[in-house]
């Protein structure tokens, strides 16, 4: 709670300077897969590493979401004879994932990107098009 | 439902915009509203949402409709025919399939087929200054593609201008419904909504469900029209059939139907193409409150001496009651004693017969009684009945096919009177 009343402080506070878009990567196909490569816009504010490993963390995470396994074939085959009504008392794999991935990236703002004045959008907000780091002016906060 | 997921995340808490500082405190008087509402494509939307459907819901309702009534008219005529003579399973797995087909109906048009939502204006700020700076120093603007490699294939990517993103492979913009769909596999105006990456399993299972369902109902049609064939082709009745009357079960070493004519065709064709008989009802005939049911053709069949009882008294009752009409056209109505002494001499002329009616008669005012009973109890000798119909003038006045001893009476009855018989011969 407190973790997210000082978000909020800063973005009352703070202007927005610029905003980043990673893009999905399709060289795997059409799995939700985000490009790694470190954009320029912030060479200053954060490390390479903690951002690369911030990235391959979510795209691990999308990728056991959308995983073959035999725990999503099991959950399709009992949706399929039941008519799909088991969906009104259960949420899917990848809605529970899906959470999984949110708590995730609140926590990553909490911790790393919020100190640097940086913000994540969870891509889910996005259509899993892109993540949007929203890069603050740096003002009011300090290291 | 699944939409749920984009909600769930308060969008005033992560989002951020350069005005958000100004709208804050206008946000907090307005009712938020859900994101259906400002919804950029063409679609619609119920139960707050949770539903979507294409505007352009084409043909989705006849869809929906043809489907019941086949089902129901298939669950009204045939399953009870099919229940007695098959299985009781037959309408239990007609259920089930019906209940499958519809649910995946519903599934694949109300669910969101995989739209991507169109990107923020930051967003497409942003790739258009990729565009620019990658692009060509050409007057024209570039082509709005991209390429990728895919597995080592390369594949281009196409600029979506509604919109303003690069488009994932394998989306396509649907133009009916103005969105891009991820997977887009086609607009299906039978079930109102694209077809794409999330209800492409539900239509699926829709098309094999009513596959199967169409084929059992066609099944379950043709199986009753042979089984009702083979009723007419061995020259039975459905209940005939039902009760095994003549079947080998009862004893009999070959089916007995001793009204086959052991030939299949010449069975089909005796019920199918026989004489067709006429209608025995007379629908069309005049309805006479009094008529007397032809007292008969006794003459016809020569009454003998020794008839039963009750026959006699069904007769005489119609006899008494040619009488009693006779004394009404002419007397006033409940006029007992004169009635009955008129009556009496008349009744004594005519033998036997009559005998019982006459102390009927006497007994009292039960003429009433008489004349309520008369018209039915008087057995209908059928030829004659139909002549009766075509030709009564006056039914109180006329005698079908009178017995030789009422013939001999008549002259005694049309005493004084301006009466006129008809004899029916």
């Amino acid at each position: 709670m407190a973790e997210t009343h000082s978000l909020q402080d800063m973005r009352q506070q703070a202007a927005v300077a610029a905003k980043v878009f990673i893009q999905r990567d399709y060289t795997n196909g059409t799995m939700c897969q985000f490009q790694t490569k470190f954009p320029s816009e912030l060479e200053t504010k954060i490390d390479k590493q903690q951002f690369e490993e911030t990235i391959r963390t979510l795209n691990n995470l999308y990728a056991e979401a959308e995983k073959l396994g035999s725990q999503s074939f099991i959950e399709g085959c009992l949706a399929c004879l039941t008519a799909y009504t088991v969906f009104l008392c259960m949420e899917t794999h990848y809605e529970k994932v899906l959470k999984k991935i949110a708590k995730y990236i609140q926590e990553q703002n909490d911790k790393i990107y919020a100190p640097r004045g940086l913000l994540l959008t969870d891509p889910i907000e996005r259509g899993l098009r892109v993540i949007e780091i929203t890069i603050y002016e740096d003002r009011s906060f300090t290291r | 439902m699944k939409n749920c997921e984009y909600q769930q995340i308060d969008p005033r808490a992560l989002s951020v915009s350069p005005l958000s500082v100004q709208n804050h405190a206008e946000k907090k008087v307005q009712r938020p509203r859900r994101k259906w509402e400002v919804f950029p494509g063409k679609n619609r939307f119920f139960c707050d949402g949770r539903l979507i459907l294409a505007r352009q819901n084409g043909v989705l309702p006849l869809t929906l409709g043809l489907i019941i009534v086949t089902s129901g008219l298939f669950f009204a005529f045939d399953c009870p025919f099919l229940v007695k003579h098959l299985t009781v399973f037959i309408p239990v797995i007609g259920g089930v399939l019906f209940v499958f087909v519809v649910t995946s109906l519903l599934r694949t048009s109300f669910t969101d087929p995989g739209i991507l939502p169109r990107a923020t204006a930051d967003e497409a700020a942003d790739i258009e200054r990729q565009i620019d700076s990658s692009g060509s120093s050409t007057y024209r603007p570039p082509p709005r593609t991209k390429e990728i490699l895919i597995n080592q294939q390369v594949v281009k990517l196409k600029y979506c201008f509604t919109c303003k993103m690069f488009r994932p492979p394998r989306t396509s913009h649907c133009s009916l419904c103005d969105n891009c769909v991820e997977r887009f596999d086609h607009h299906c105006p039978w079930v109102g909504n694209c077809v794409g990456k999330r209800n492409y399993r539900y239509f699926y299972s829709f098309i094999i469900s009513l596959s199967f369902l169409t084929s059992f109902i066609f099944g379950c049609v043709i199986t009753h029209i042979t089984l009702r064939s083979q009723t007419v082709a061995s020259n039975l009745t459905t209940n005939e059939d039902i009760k095994g009357s003549w079947s080998s079960k009862r004893g009999a070493e070959e089916s007995g139907n001793p009204y086959s004519y052991n030939n299949i065709i010449t069975n089909c064709c005796a019920t199918l193409c026989g004489p067709m008989p006429p209608s025995l009802i007379d629908r069309r005939g005049f309805h006479l409150p009094d008529e007397v049911i032809p007292v008969a053709s006794a003459s016809e069949l020569e009454l003998p001496p020794f008839t039963p009882k009750s026959d006699a008294n069904m007769c005489t009752r119609g006899t008494k009651d040619v009488l009693e009409k006779m004394l009404h056209s002419s007397d006033f109505h409940g006029m007992c004693p004169s009635g009955i002494q008129k009556t009496t001499p008349l009744v004594q002329e005519v033998p036997r017969a009559p005998a019982t009616a006459a102390t009927s008669l006497s007994s009292g005012c039960s003429r009433q009684l008489a004349n309520q009973a008369v018209v039915d109890p008087c057995p209908p000798f059928s030829k004659s009945n139909r002549r009766d119909s075509l030709h009564s003038i006056n039914p109180a006045f006329r005698l079908a096919s009178p017995s030789p001893t009422l013939n001999r009476s008549m002259p005694v009855l049309g005493d004084g009177r301006d009466i006129g018989f008809i004899p029916q011969h």
